[in-house]
């Protein structure tokens, strides 16, 4: 099958891509898969691609990205050369690592692995005819194709992905390290989609990576649907490292039953145009959910950030501190929603948002919105953009230290407070150091993957004359 | 605790509202309907000069072109404007010299509402209170028009100064708020009838409040008034509002539009006691209350300042705004809005912040309770030119009740980097601490809940110029005493 030329993206080159490869897409998929298959299609059709009249997209504009015209494969990528993708390994961690290439599975030896534990992890693809009763019990169940188009229109396309399966009780010994490295010589939209189910009492760390490996551009549609069963938890980071010619729509979709636990990072260092759609639905009582963001932008770069989260049952605490520094031309968007529902009693809910402006030409917008149906709750949001603190600014240069120092120092103060919220301490310092390396405007990507940027025996240090403090 | 809170909460709601009688004056009508005629026909009957008869079709052709938005918090019925008559006004008996010859009937009424018409009549202590009194679609008197005019003060009906003043009228109408600024603000624009009119020349500082009175008396009509304020450069005048309508079972339309201009150095301060009738326990009836209230501070240093309390109307879709325009230039919005039963509020502020070092400051106290939904929703937008500007805002909401709903949309937009914004809200119930506190010292539920309320809205009522603060504490715990949750 050829590739699909570098066509503009349209709504109308998706439909009728899908009515000629039909047959081909639905070739593994059991009954209720082509059902939902079709009826995301059918959704989408309605739906088309999201436009700024609409109220959630109405600051990011996609047409200069759309107009950019991208190649669409139906197929793996051939001639992998894997030792690329899994080069991105964080030192002196061990870690299991699942690599993706332009959104497909890169299968090594094995697609799919079974641990002895009962854990199984690997390619979506082989998932589905392995293990249908598994997919169809939880795919489609968490992502919302009927009010999303980019979503509905992953479903409909699922091919292939990474699939997690922690059974009940099961403790995933180390951490999963997902990573997603775009590289091609054209311009390319790709789509991958993510089912990580994670049992009752189980527990799953995961760091999920997306790092592009050249300058060409390129358009990611990736959902993910995460399941988190009663008393279990979730320990997940999401590291976005990509080059300024790429957008990427990341839609997370969290189900946490009762009790459940969740910790979610996200982390955007670089990044043409990044959206983080993150839902998290609390579908049983007593959830807990924290999720952390920092974003660091410089020149055209623009970062939206849409957090929705479902208090639908009662006494679940939910947090988002989602903080930023934007330089030069950048610009910043924080819509945060939190949903209590009637019987959502005894709701403890927060939001809050900081944003420091370097230029006046970066610009932050910041809705911290709150839809609050019962009178038994505890819920606070906060938004502050600012500059450094003058007076702290003024403490470290009466010490002698140097403004482009001091300035450094306080913005990885302000930065830190969602990096020490890492659990990982080997992921913690490496994160510190790529956060280092950011604000000195040292790290960008690189020909290597810029987890390779600097060695944990020489971690990164400003460069501050400590006998002067 | 709680069958006995609901007991108390059902007194109140039950209590009737205590401006809803309706008065039988001889009124005349305009057709039912909108169309150009009934536009010909406000406007003739009116003897207005021909630019204002202009200015309503331009903004009507608009209007025909909008679509009634729908991006509120707000579940609106559908209104069908050819049934609404759109001007209603007291038959003139003759033309009125002094207040003996306003027709008895009306003095009545406003002496039930609590409005003194009679320029002797001062409250004891305190300085006179100018009030232009707008019954349906007219004004019906202005008080101390003399004693201000002394000053060079104008304050009469839109009217009057339509009549007396064209120049002024055509230099600022439409400034702030244009007929094209959205569908309630051009329907407005086409076929507002009356408002007041004031004009502070410079240097001057008013001597006393001046203040507006609203009352919808007529059945099946819209009331749509328009208000505009100018404060030349160094004056200073402090302007309230206040609204009532009787209680009907259909809902009544309010479309209102006040623009405020301050030139440099001049300060504003409006304050608004809303009381429209609220519709009964049950939804039924009430005011749809769509206002658009903007403020513009052209002038350097000049000040417009916003308090609300907004407790009646079915429907409360407003956001009253500043522009800030000259440099160091500060604008303010306080607010307390009380919903009840199934009230709906969409109301908050919109501070645009233009000229450098200007500063804004939002307080806005939400309070829900039965069935009804209190949103707020603002915006501070900072341009890339204010440099150096602040903003702080604070909007908090109570819920009283597990069936209400409070929301909070806070849009904050920064494109500059030497600017602040600060924005912070919460969402509770009344602290049971609190109210344990207060009843174990023998203060009852009811007390406790209003001595909890009133301290909660407390930095918003001291806004409030001390005649309508007496008013809006009354209406507060008339409102809420009582609803535990």
């Amino acid at each position: 099958m050829q590739p699909e030329n570098k066509e503009i993206i349209t709504a109308e080159r998706f439909i009728s891509l899908f009515e000629k490869n039909r047959a081909f897409l639905e070739t593994f998929d059991t009954k209720a898969l082509v059902k939902i298959r079709e009826d995301a299609m059918a959704s989408f059709t309605r739906l088309g691609f999201p436009d700024t009249t609409m109220e959630t997209w109405r600051l990011t504009d996609l047409e200069e990205s759309f107009n950019r015209g991208y190649d669409y494969h139906l197929q793996p990528f051939e001639d992998v050369d894997a030792q690329k993708v899994f080069r991105c390994n964080i030192p002196h961690l061990d870690t299991a690592v699942i690599g993706q290439l332009n959104g497909w599975y890169v299968s090594k030896d094995v697609p799919l692995m079974e641990l002895g534990n009962g854990i199984i992890m690997g390619s979506l693809a082989d998932a589905r005819k392995k293990y249908p009763q598994l997919i169809e019990k939880y795919f489609g169940t968490m992502a919302d194709d009927a009010g999303e188009g980019f979503t509905a229109l992953n479903t409909a396309y699922t091919q292939d992905g990474v699939f997690i399966y922690v059974p009940d009780n099961v403790k995933s010994p180390k951490p999963v390290q997902l990573i997603n490295v775009i590289h091609h010589d054209q311009n390319l939209f790709l789509q991958s989609r993510n089912l990580i189910v994670v049992g009752a009492n189980a527990r799953l760390s995961l760091v999920h990576c997306d790092d592009s490996y050249n300058h060409q551009a390129s358009f990611s549609n990736i959902v993910t649907e995460i399941h988190v069963g009663e008393h279990g938890v979730m320990d997940h980071y999401k590291l976005q490292n990509l080059n300024n010619n790429s957008t990427l729509i990341s839609s997370v979709y969290f189900r946490m039953e009762a009790s459940a636990s969740l910790e979610s990072h996200y982390i955007s260092l670089n990044g043409g145009l990044l959206r983080n759609n993150i839902r998290v639905l609390f579908n049983g009582p007593h959830g807990t959910a924290n999720i952390y963001g920092i974003y660091l932008m410089d020149r055209r770069q623009h970062v939206d950030n849409q957090v929705f989260v479902d208090h639908a049952h009662s006494g679940c605490t939910s947090n988002e501190t989602f903080k930023g520094i934007l330089d030069e031309n950048a610009r910043a968007i924080f819509n945060g929603h939190v949903l209590v529902r009637r019987n959502a009693t005894k709701t403890d809910a927060r939001q809050s948002n900081k944003n420091i402006l370097l230029t006046d030409t970066a610009r932050v917008n910041s809705k911290p919105f709150l839809e609050i149906y019962n009178d038994d709750v505890k819920c606070s949001h906060g938004s502050t953009t600012g500059q450094l603190d003058p007076e702290s600014m003024f403490y470290l240069r009466q010490r002698g230290i140097g403004e482009e120092t001091a300035r450094m120092l306080l913005m990885f103060a302000f930065a830190d407070e969602i990096v020490t919220k890492i659990a990982i301490p080997q992921l913690r310092q490496r994160i510190e150091d790529m956060v280092k390396k950011r604000l000195q405007g040292e790290l960008q990507i690189c020909e290597q993957c810029v987890l390779h940027c600097s060695t944990p025996e020489h971690p990164m240090e400003f460069q501050i004359d400590m006998s002067k403090i | 605790m709680e069958s006995e809170a609901n007991k108390i909460l059902d007194e109140v709601t039950q209590g009737d509202y205590k401006y809803g009688f309706v008065t039988d004056i001889d009124t005349e009508f305009a057709p039912v309907g909108l169309s150009e005629d009934t536009i010909r026909y406000i406007s003739t009957k009116k003897n207005e000069p021909e630019f204002m008869l202009e200015f309503r079709l331009k903004a009507y052709r608009h209007w025909l072109t909008l679509v009634q938005p729908k991006w509120a918090h707000l579940r609106i019925g559908p209104i069908n404007f050819q049934e609404i008559i759109f001007y209603a006004a007291p038959k003139k008996k003759k033309e009125l010299s002094s207040l003996d010859e306003v027709d008895p009937e009306l003095l009545a009424t406003f002496n039930k509402l609590g409005i003194s018409l009679d320029e002797q009549k001062k409250l004891a202590g305190v300085a006179g209170i100018a009030v232009d009194a707008v019954i349906d679609s007219v004004s019906v008197k202005t008080t101390f028009s003399d004693t201000l005019s002394k000053h060079g003060i104008i304050f009469c009906s839109f009217s009057e100064a339509v009549q007396n003043h064209p120049a002024l009228v055509k230099q600022y109408m439409g400034s702030v708020v244009p007929y094209t600024d959205n569908y309630f603000a051009a329907l407005n624009s086409a076929v507002f009838s009356d408002g007041s009119f004031c004009f502070i020349p410079k240097g001057v500082r008013c001597p006393m409040e001046l203040s507006t009175y609203f009352r919808i008396n007529a059945a099946n009509t819209g009331q749509f008034e328009r208000t505009l304020i100018v404060a030349e450069e160094g004056a200073y005048v402090s302007y309230m509002e206040g609204c009532t309508a009787p209680q009907r079972d259909e809902n009544q339309l309010h479309a209102a539009i006040v623009e405020i201009v301050a030139m440099k150095d001049a300060e504003v301060k409006y304050s608004t006691v809303q009381n429209w009738y609220p519709g009964d326990k049950n939804g039924l009836g009430g005011i749809y209350n769509f206002v658009t209230k903007r403020g513009i501070c052209k002038g350097n240093n000049s000040k417009i300042s916003w308090t609300q309390v907004e407790t009646g109307s079915a429907i409360t879709w407003k956001y009253p705004s500043c522009i800030l325009l000259g440099d160091n230039s500060v604008g303010e919005f306080y607010s307390v809005a009380v919903t009840n039963n199934y009230q709906q509020a969409d109301t908050g502020t919109k501070m645009t912040h233009l000229g450098k070092n200007t500063r804004s400051t939002i307080i806005s106290k939400g309070i829900s309770a039965g069935k009804s939904n209190n949103s707020y929703r603002g915006l501070v937008r900072i341009s890339k030119n204010a440099v150096n500007s602040r903003n702080y805002s604070q909007c908090d909401s109570l819920l009283l009740g597990a069936r209400c709903g409070a929301h909070t949309y806070p849009y904050i937009q920064v494109d500059n980097k030497s600017s602040i914004v600060e924005h912070e809200a919460t969402t509770s119930k009344i602290s049971e601490d609190q109210l344990f506190y207060c009843q174990q010292r023998g203060i009852s539920a009811e007390s406790a809940i209003g001595l909890i309320v009133n301290g909660y809205a407390k930095e918003v009522l001291k806004q409030l110029p001390m005649e309508f603060a007496v008013e809006a504490q009354k209406l507060l715990s008339i409102s809420l005493e009582g609803s535990v949750g």
